[in-house]
Order: C-alpha cells, then structure tokens, then sequence
C-alpha cells in the first residue's frame, strides 16, 4: 500500500475532511465553472483582488474525491497574495510537474508538493488538475471550463 | 461487529472449470488477483473466443460477400453461421433482420437516423425512461433537433422502478416511437419490457429495447416481446469488442431507407443512382469487423451451453451474498433496489467518493466501476455525481465479494483511520 499512501497523504485526507476557503463569498470579481465529464465532479471557483490587484481571496465550492477537493483547498490557501502573473506561474509550475512535463524544482509548490504522487495514478491526473484548469478559466476570463 | 454473514456453498456450478475458460481471470493487478467486477461494462472472454479470433485469422481470413474464391467463401459462410446464431439466440423470425453493427449504440443511432430521421415531424414525440444509457438518449436528442420531434422522459422512483403511473399521459398518439432499456446498466433494474412494448403499440408506437445488458442476463425471445427493435453488443455477450446487433421488425426493415452508404449495401451503382440491396446488407455498408462476428458465434455457443437458468442461479446468489454484506457495513448505500434486479451493485459511502473508492480497490486487484455509467441522468435523479458499482458474471465467486469488502474496509480504515 505504499503507492497509495503517495497518493492519500494525510494533508490530503485534512483538506478533504476539512476544506479551506470552502464555499461562495460575498464580494468576488472572477468566476469560473470547472466540469470533470469523467467523473462528474464539479467546483465554482470564486477570486476576489485587493486594490494592489493581488488575491484578496480565493475560494471554491462544489463536489469531487478526495484529490480533487484537497487540490481546490490548498490552491485557494496558495493563491492568496499572488499577482495574476504569478497565479499563472503558479498553474505552469503545478500542471508540468503533475504531467510530468516540467523539470523545475517541485519544492516550488511548496505545500502544493503532497499532490505530487498523483502522477503515478494517470486515471487520477484530471481529478488534481481540475481545480487548476478552473483558475486558469478564471484567469482568461472564461466562465466554463471542462477536463476533457 | 455484525454477525458473520455465512459464504453459500457452490452448488452444480463448475466455477474452477467455468474460470478455467477465461485466461485473462488468472492475471494479477498490482501483484494481486485479479477480482473481475466490472462485468457491465465489458465481459471477459472464454478461450473459445478468443482462439476462434485467432483461428479465423490463420484459416479464413478474406473478405465476405465479395470473392468467387473458395477462401471469400468460407469466410462469408463463417460471418453468416455466426448472424444464424444470433437469430436463434433472439428468435428472430429471419436472419434478414439480424444486421451486424459496431455496437448497441451504433444499432440505435441507425434507428434513429435511418427510421427517425425520416419519419419525424414537429409535433410527434419520442418517449425514453430516465434510467436509459446516453447512447439510448443523445441519439434521440440529435434526431429531435433534426425533426423538430420532442422527447418525453418516464421518470423513475426512489427504488430505481419506472413510475408507469406516467405513461398514461407520457404515452400518447403523438408517441411515435418508446426507447426502453431492458436492464439498467446503472442500477441492475430489470423492465417489464413485454408490457410497455404492448402499451407502446396501443398508441401506435414503434418499441426499442436496448438490450446491451439484457443480453447477458437474460433469456430474449423478440417475437414473443412483439419488440420492433432490439439491439445489443457482443462485448457484453463474452464476445468480442466492436461487434453489435440491431434485430428489426421485417416490414420496418424494409421500409427504411440505407443509414450508410458504400460497398456491400447496393445492388447497383450508377451515377444517375443506386439500388439498395435487400436486407440485412442494405444496413451493412462496408467491411465489418468479420473475426469479431464470426468468433460473437462461439460466445452465444458458450453462454448457451452454461444455460441461463444455471447462469441466473449463480448471479443471482452472488448479488444476494454481496447485497446482505453491503446492508450491514456501516456507511454504505445501495442505489438501486429494484425488486428481481440483475447482479449489478451501485453504492455510495459517506464522506467517500466513489473515485477515492475506485482507486484504492484497484491497489487491492479489485476492478470496479466508478462514475456515471454514461446515465448522468440517473446520478442527477438520486443527487449524486456518481457512484461506484460491482456487477457480477457467472464466473465471479463468493471469494471474490469477500475480497471486495475486504477491500473496502481498507477504503474506510485508509479514510476515516485515527487521524495521528
Ligand atoms: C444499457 C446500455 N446500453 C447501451 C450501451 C452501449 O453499448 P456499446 O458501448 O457497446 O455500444 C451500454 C454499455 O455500457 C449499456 O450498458
């Protein structure tokens, strides 16, 4: 079962017990729908900016497992603070190393790293990503955005 | 701790011998037994199957209906025997209407398109049931934009039984055509198909039974059902992939015109215009997958000899075990309780998706199911993205349910464990 406890890390187990920034606010200046057909999962992802243009907050609601609903949590935490510009960085640096296309440094996602393991369950990839592909939705302006 | 449920004794059942016919059963998954329980979605294959592929191949390989050479006709002699036993397995009146398809959804979308497309109008209604699988619902939908028709839905209750109190205003003489699933593949409901097939002709309309579970499970006599349609995969027969069936009333047969065209379907090609072939060819244009047709003749030989009393005894004894074991374990829900459903298991468990599940019984060697079964329709009724679901074939033992609620404590240990 080592493979599985790559993949089921306890910080995942936490976020997925215990979502953070977990459901829709009341001041938010992006939204975007994310849609996973294969598995149904669903998640409204909410971006508030401060007056700096940073993210005051981000916050997510919907349904999904367990990858999926700890990956919406701990990018929400992650996006707090970060420009537009680095947010997307930030889903370049997340995707490559989840696809394993990318060779920089993981401990660039810092807390983000648990979902790393993922990449040994290719069935599983879109449940981690779907949060991602939701920001980056959000970050362009497009108000729907689906897996596959 | 709930009492131990007692594992049935095997009975007039050879299941070592029966196991022994599918090679792909004495695998491994993750270094682990291969627990084979996502049968609905596809079967595995006997021996037969598979060395009839091969034998065909190395023996008769050539194309069909087309070669004055002995080998073209032994080929179209083999791919012929194979439509006869369809025939006898349906009780078709005629192997005229048996035509070969990719699949069940092929077969319904040429329904659809062949028949539908050009007996529609705007006004005219198709009714489906709300347990149907995609491929007997979109094919409607496209249709419907094409024709302007409209489609009717008949809703289903909390058990997963249609709600036939509808049909007396769903079922009207604007309903030109019923669209039923025989059994659910989502939720093992089996329908009364003879009788709403009867109530679909009290109106005028054409009935479509979408066997593509059915067909595994069940006895199926078209004549007796008075079905103008039925349709299966051999994939879900023990046969091979991209092999289907459309069965089809003579007289509407007759009437349709050509879905596709190309080689085989014409009598005579001219520029200033075709004429069709008589059936079944005129429905069959092009190559087909001829191995997988001739090889779906020793599926139907295997399933026939097993019977499907004996194969029903043992299913049904596998879903009971499995059913009892899944009342008590704490946290989990059945969805789909029909009475005298077929051997599939859907479930949710609290606080777990059925993904999560999936994946950790996958490490276990268990192959479930997990997701909508392509009848998005049926989660959204019961308010669930998705579930997960085991269905069972005659080969799977009682050992094998153990192994899957062995497997799913480790889901509810692995999730709800002391958090340390
Ligand atoms: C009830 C039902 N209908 C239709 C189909 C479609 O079969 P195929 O994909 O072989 O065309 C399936 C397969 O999952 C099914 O379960």
């Amino acid at each position: 079962m080592s493979d599985l406890r790559e993949l089921y890390q306890e910080v995942i187990f936490d976020h997925n017990r215990n979502p953070r920034n977990f459901g829709r606010p009341a001041r938010y200046d992006r939204v975007s729908e994310g849609h996973n057909p294969l598995c149904g999962d669903r998640l409204t992802l909410y971006i508030a900016f401060d007056a700096a243009g940073l993210v005051e907050k981000a916050s997510f609601e919907g349904q999904g497992c367990a990858i999926s609903t700890a990956s919406a949590s701990l990018m929400t935490e992650a996006l707090k603070g970060k420009t537009e510009a680095e947010a997307e960085v930030m889903f370049q640096n997340f995707h490559g190393l989840i696809m394993g296309t990318s060779d920089v440094d993981p401990a660039v996602l810092g807390k983000l790293q648990v979902l790393t393991g993922v990449k040994e369950f290719p069935a599983r990839v879109k449940c981690a990503t779907l949060a991602w592909h939701t920001l980056q939705a959000a970050l362009h302006g497009e108000q729907q955005v689906s897996t596959e | 701790m709930n009492a131990p449920i007692p594992r049935p004794v095997q009975r007039a059942f050879e299941i070592d011998a029966i196991r022994a016919d599918f090679p792909i059963l004495a695998t491994t998954m993750h270094d682990r037994p291969l627990v084979y329980l996502d049968n609905a979605a596809t079967c595995q294959k006997p021996h037969a199957v598979i060395e009839a592929e091969k034998h065909y191949y190395e023996t008769l390989n050539a194309n069909i209906h087309r070669g004055v050479h002995l080998l073209s006709q032994q080929a179209t002699d083999a791919f012929e025997a194979s439509r006869e036993a369809v025939r006898a397995l349906l009780n078709a009146p005629s192997t005229q209407d048996v035509i070969f398809t990719r699949g069940a959804t092929e077969s319904i979308n040429l329904v659809a398109q062949s028949w539908g497309r050009n007996t529609l109008k705007p006004g005219d209604e198709i009714l489906i049931t709300h347990m149907e699988h995609h491929s007997n619902i979109v094919p409607w939908q496209l249709v419907c934009e094409q024709t302007g028709a409209t489609l009717k839905v008949v809703p289903i209750d909390e058990d997963g039984v249609l709600d036939l109190s509808t049909l007396d205003t769903l079922l009207t003489e604007r309903t030109k055509l019923f669209g039923m699933v025989h059994v659910s593949n989502a939720l093992g409901t089996v329908n009364p198909v003879a009788e709403l097939i009867q109530r679909a002709h009290a109106v005028g309309a054409l009935a479509l039974v979408d066997g593509a579970q059915a067909i595994a499970h069940t006895p199926v006599d078209v004549q007796a059902l008075d079905a103008d349609f039925y349709v299966f995969s051999a994939h879900k027969l023990y046969g091979p992939t991209g092999v289907g069936i459309l069965y089809g009333r003579h007289s509407l047969l007759e009437q349709m015109p050509p879905w596709q065209g190309g080689g085989d379907m014409i009598s005579l090609v001219r520029f200033s215009g075709s004429r069709w072939n008589h059936l079944p060819y005129k429905f069959e244009a092009g190559t087909p997958n001829i191995a997988g047709g001739v090889a779906l003749l020793n599926a139907i030989q295997y399933v026939n000899a097993l019977g499907f009393d004996a194969i029903a005894a043992h299913e049904n004894a596998l879903l009971d075990y499995a059913t009892a074991q899944a009342e008590v374990f704490a946290g989990l829900r059945i969805v789909g309780r029909a009475p005298g459903k077929v051997s599939i298991l859907s479930f949710v468990m609290d606080g777990i998706h059925p993904h999560d599940i999936g994946t950790i019984l996958d490490m276990e060697g268990v192959a479930i199911r997990t997701g909508h079964h392509c009848a998005m329709p049926v989660m959204e009724r019961y308010g669930i993205p998705a579930t997960a679901r085991a269905s069972f074939a005659f080969y799977n033992t009682f050992g094998e349910i153990d192994a899957l609620f062995v497997a799913l404590h480790k889901v509810v240990k692995l999730f709800k464990g002391p958090a340390s």
